[in-house]
């Protein structure tokens, strides 16, 4: 009777906490379904950045006019985007993180603002810039993720907080700087610091009340990464025991970097979430023999326990800084008459990869930069003993050169030919929009040691445009499903904006100079170009408020971007033979975040 | 008369200027005076560079130019060239003499206000940097005389002995 009774009651607490969960996955769910608001950081679950609101359209974009302005008050680089839901608009700022609310019903007026206390130590320990990309909102909450690692739940309509927890330490050069991302009853929250010997992991939050519930690493014994040794697999085979470890020398995969700070995606259906992890530290590859499981990989988790279904490793044993961070988009499409769930993913290595987001399988792995020169491409045959492993090419390996050696020429830089600025997926022309970097570098990797909270590097980089070429930078349109460039526009500086893709059928994004662009969705052709006070490192969303449609782009420049770009990459009067092309960012744009909202007349 | 005083003036200037670049920076004249195990010194015992009409850069130019480019120009920019967020070393040299840029790189220092938040962490701890001061030194000094162009040395003295000495003891032998 007794056990009986126990057992009914633990089904009813299960029960109760099973339908807790529904409800705020449900109002999510429902509110990312809903083209008039912008809920979550890219927008919808499957990170796609796309909006079927299509009263601005390739034919009346020309006419596109500023409707309002605010000046969020910070000066460094501003990357991310507002969300809107219902009809309040929450902006974040750079450190030192900013929280407003602002009332879009009533003049865009501040309904409140939050601003956080935080040591200003934690300035310097952020590598590239005090960026923050974001806030999330679920259960009446918005959720930040501060510079210092404390995550906090705000109430959506006071701003009051609701509650807050340290997910990090900056005294060892841990620091945050990516959106939560809400997926059920559960805030994720990743961690930026790769240049400083920080083990990676994503930490699940209760949004409830901030009760840590599950986290895994990116490296380390099985029980930290969270991998079933006979279940999780590695392209269809199971990754075996202490895979977290046996890559690595010694006990080196306790400073193994494979940070988290990019954009998450979840498919609801198979209960999944989806992100990338960074760079191995340190730099120089030779103190780090091995292929550094799991940095550089593509993590497919469970959302309820965290636990690892898949991984795939797109870089073993990184030799150039080319982090796997960067955002996993999900979409259905039919590849070879099969209709098949997909995940895209355009890597800072410079390949675009498509798989199977339900089994991991590796579909296509292809150049979305054709100066990318370290690899002659990635083994497709699932009988060779190096299937899914990317070909070095001896001329682009800092390893094989070894420390103290200068290797030129490599591309793309370590910037990536795309590094976290988000790209767009449009179902309706089936085809991705992606920011790139077209950079190239000179790579010598040496000696270091590691001391906590201090950058640990170990590699000289210089970086310049490609050999003949006058621009840094392209905007492209991706077919995901066969690995191949739609069309490709030449951009000065790298693209360093998240794009939009609208039913309108056009696709918005930002540009370094600071310009909102608009093309047409099907060519690329330009449409419509407005000047922004700064540089735009910060990602294009659109809303609908009182019946009209809206695009909004934070501008502020700033990031990593910011480093070389703003002083220009190489001396102009170096005789490169380039006209214009090698110019400094700082030519044409100054410091300053603010936000420029758009709308027809 | 008025075109002679400005003509005067003008002259002056010319050589005000070009007196002023001969001892440009903060440490005073950058000329090397001396030398002790291929570490130059100018007559003030500071540290600095010197390079060959050949391009040849001393060991620590060299050196400086490969320790900026891991440790500081992730904020300080390529070349000492300044980012969106730090400035420009090259110029600071202009005016920060020896003793204080040691100073800053050891102990860090803050400018936090409400228009600016710029931090710059101490680096005394960290050997990477700590034991290359006057590498870093003696090539952003190079930089900031315009002694050397935003170039990777191409050419260099070869490493000193007694600086691979105390490299070792420095950082360590592994």
């Amino acid at each position: 009777m007794m056990r009986q009774l126990m057992k009914a009651m633990c089904l009813s607490s299960v029960a109760v906490f099973a339908a807790g969960a529904a409800s705020a996955n449900e109002e999510l769910a429902r509110l990312q379904k809903d083209a008039k608001q912008w809920v979550m950081p890219a927008g919808d679950f499957a990170n796609t950045r796309f909006s079927t609101l299509k009263q601005i359209t390739a034919e009346n974009v020309g006419k596109l006019q500023v409707a309002w302005t605010f000046s969020t008050g910070v000066l460094r680089g501003h990357e991310g985007n507002p969300l809107v839901i219902g009809d309040m608009m929450y902006l974040h700022t750079a450190f030192p993180n900013i929280v407003y609310a602002l009332d879009l019903k009533n003049e865009n007026k501040i309904a409140w603002k939050y601003e956080p206390k935080q040591d200003p130590n934690v300035i310097p320990v952020m590598c590239c810039d005090t960026v923050n990309r974001g806030v999330a909102y679920a259960d009446g909450k918005i959720f930040l993720h501060q510079a210092d690692t404390t995550v906090v739940a705000l109430d959506a309509k006071s701003g009051k907080v609701v509650w807050s927890v340290k997910n990090g330490d900056p005294g060892k050069g841990e620091t945050g700087t990516s959106a939560p991302h809400v997926f059920k009853d559960k805030v994720i929250i990743g961690i930026s610091g790769g240049e400083f010997g920080v083990r990676g992991s994503v930490t699940a939050y209760d949004i409830k009340d901030g009760k840590r519930v599950w986290r895994g690493y990116s490296m380390g014994p099985d029980s930290d990464v969270l991998i079933d040794p006979a279940k999780t697999t590695h392209l269809g085979k199971p990754v075996g025991p202490t895979s977290g470890t046996n890559t690595w020398q010694g006990e080196q995969w306790k400073i193994g970097g494979g940070t988290t700070w990019g954009w998450y995606s979840f498919d609801p259906e198979a209960n999944l979430m989806y992100y990338g992890t960074g760079n191995p530290s340190t730099w120089n590859p030779k103190q780090r023999p091995g292929d550094n499981r799991w940095s550089m990989t593509i993590f497919a988790r469970d959302v309820d326990t965290g636990m690892t279904k898949w991984v795939y490793q797109m870089t073993p044993h990184d030799e150039w800084d080319y982090d796997g961070v960067n955002e996993m988009i999900l979409s259905d499409q039919t590849i070879g008459g099969q209709p098949r769930k997909l995940l895209t993913h355009f890597d800072r290595n410079g390949l675009g990869y498509t798989l199977d987001r339900i089994t991991g399988e590796l579909l296509v792995a292809e150049k979305y930069d054709p100066k990318v020169n370290w690899t002659s491409g990635v083994d497709m045959n699932k009988n060779s003993p190096t299937y899914g492993r990317p070909a070095v090419l001896k001329e682009a390996s800092t390893d094989q050169a070894g420390e103290d050696v200068n290797v030129k020429n490599i591309c793309p830089a370590a910037l990536g030919t795309k590094d976290e600025q988000p790209a767009a997926y449009s179902p309706e022309t089936q085809l991705f929009y992606v920011p790139t970097n077209h950079v190239c570098m000179d790579y010598e990797p040496f000696r270091v040691r590691y001391t906590a909270g201090q950058p640990y590097v170990g590699a000289t980089l210089s970086m310049y445009p490609p050999q003949g070429e006058t621009h840094m930078g392209n905007f492209i349109a991706w077919d995901g499903k066969t690995g191949k460039i739609v069309w490709s526009n030449k951009e000065q500086f790298s693209v360093w904006s998240g794009a939009l893709a609208t039913s309108g059928g056009v696709v918005f994004y930002g540009t370094l100079e600071g310009y909102l662009k608009a093309v047409d969705a099907k060519t690329g052709k330009e449409l419509y170009k407005f000047k922004t006070p700064s540089g735009i490192i910060g990602n294009v969303m659109t809303y609908e408020q009182g019946g009209k449609q809206y695009v909004a782009i934070l501008s502020g420049v700033g990031g990593w971007a910011g480093i070389g770009l703003a002083a220009g990459l190489t001396d102009p009067t170096a005789g490169l033979g380039a006209v214009g092309g090698y110019a400094a960012l700082s030519n044409y744009t100054a410091l300053g975040g603010s936000l420029t909202v758009f709308s027809l007349p | 008369m008025l075109v002679r005083i400005s003509c005067v003036l003008a002259i002056a200037l010319a050589l005000a200027a070009e007196v002023g670049f001969a001892q440009a920076d903060g440490s005073g004249d950058p000329a090397a005076a001396s030398q002790e195990d291929g570490k130059y010194l100018d007559k003030d015992g500071n540290p600095t560079y010197k390079i060959q009409a050949d391009g040849t850069v001393d060991w620590y130019t060299y050196s400086g130019y490969r320790r900026y480019h891991s440790e500081c120009h992730v904020c300080h920019g390529p070349d000492g060239e300044g980012s969106t967020y730090a400035p420009a070393l090259k110029n600071s040299l202009k005016t920060m003499n020896y003793g204080d840029f040691l100073g800053v790189v050891a102990s860090g220092r803050k400018n936090v206000s409400s228009s600016q938040e710029s931090v710059m962490p101490a680096f005394g701890s960290n050997q990477n940097v700590a034991c290359y001061m006057d590498d870093l030194f003696v090539y952003l000094r190079a930089r900031a005389n315009d002694a050397l162009g935003r170039v990777r040395p191409a050419k260099r003295e070869a490493k000193p002995e007694a600086y691979t000495k105390a490299e070792d003891t420095c950082i360590g032998k592994e």
